[in-house]
């Protein structure tokens, strides 16, 4: 699966190699700082990290666009809606 | 209110706090309040420092102790009292330091890492516990 086109990230956080619950707690603080409204990535290499990060987005009501799975890790993209 | 989530820490080894800060984290991560009550060898754990010296592992995987320790090194994994730290940077995550405890051993507040938020009994713990959606024993 592809982004679509249409979506351009504002920021990109580099997480492959680190493990639950390090890409969530990045994505945690890289939401912090984003203005409402910016599109978030979180590159991620850990299984965990694929459950807890969509999980994680829902509960904290953004937007998650998708996980995008690319060779050996998934970029995981999200908007900050409030 | 929050979800609240106590843990109750009553073990010391390495491998037992970092499954107790993972827990913390992973819940602060979910937006619930953490509550941790330390005691007996969880609050020695805490005492100031001590943690940069700690490299005690449950005594029947002590075989597993190199291991696990190189693995972390080299994985670059933060360590629990790390993880502690960046819950607390997080979520709303407290800690508490088991009055009993203090007594037995003599400690006071002021030996401990600045991390413990305060001395409670454990009526009080429990009271708080109750009213959490989960409480767990590490």
């Amino acid at each position: 699966m592809t982004m679509p086109q249409e979506i351009t990230i504002d920021k990109e956080i580099d997480a492959r190699g680190s493990f639950c619950p390090g890409p969530l707690m990045e994505l945690i603080r890289g939401v912090k700082v984003l203005p409402v409204g910016g599109v978030l990535a979180v590159l991620s290499s850990d299984p965990g990290s694929a459950k807890d990060i969509p999980a994680w987005i829902a509960k904290a009501k953004h937007e998650f666009i998708g996980a995008f799975p690319q060779q050996g890790y998934t970029r995981f993209v999200m908007r900050k809606l409030h | 209110m929050e979800e609240r989530m106590s843990l109750i820490v009553f073990s010391g080894t390495v491998d037992k706090l970092m499954a107790a800060s993972i827990l913390t984290t992973g819940a602060a991560a979910m937006g619930m309040e953490v509550e941790v009550f330390l005691t007996t060898w969880g609050l020695e754990a805490f005492r100031k420092d001590a943690y940069k010296t700690n490299q005690r592992v449950s005594k029947e995987f002590e075989d597993f102790a190199p291991v696990m320790m190189e693995q972390m090194q080299v994985k670059q994994v933060p360590s629990w009292m790390d993880n502690f730290k960046d819950a607390r940077d997080i979520g709303a995550v407290k800690i508490y330091a088991c009055s009993m405890t203090m007594e037995l051993f003599g400690i006071k507040l002021a030996d401990l890492e600045p991390i413990v938020d305060d001395v409670t009994g454990v009526a009080t713990f429990v009271e708080r516990a109750r009213a959490g959606r989960i409480t767990l024993f590490i």
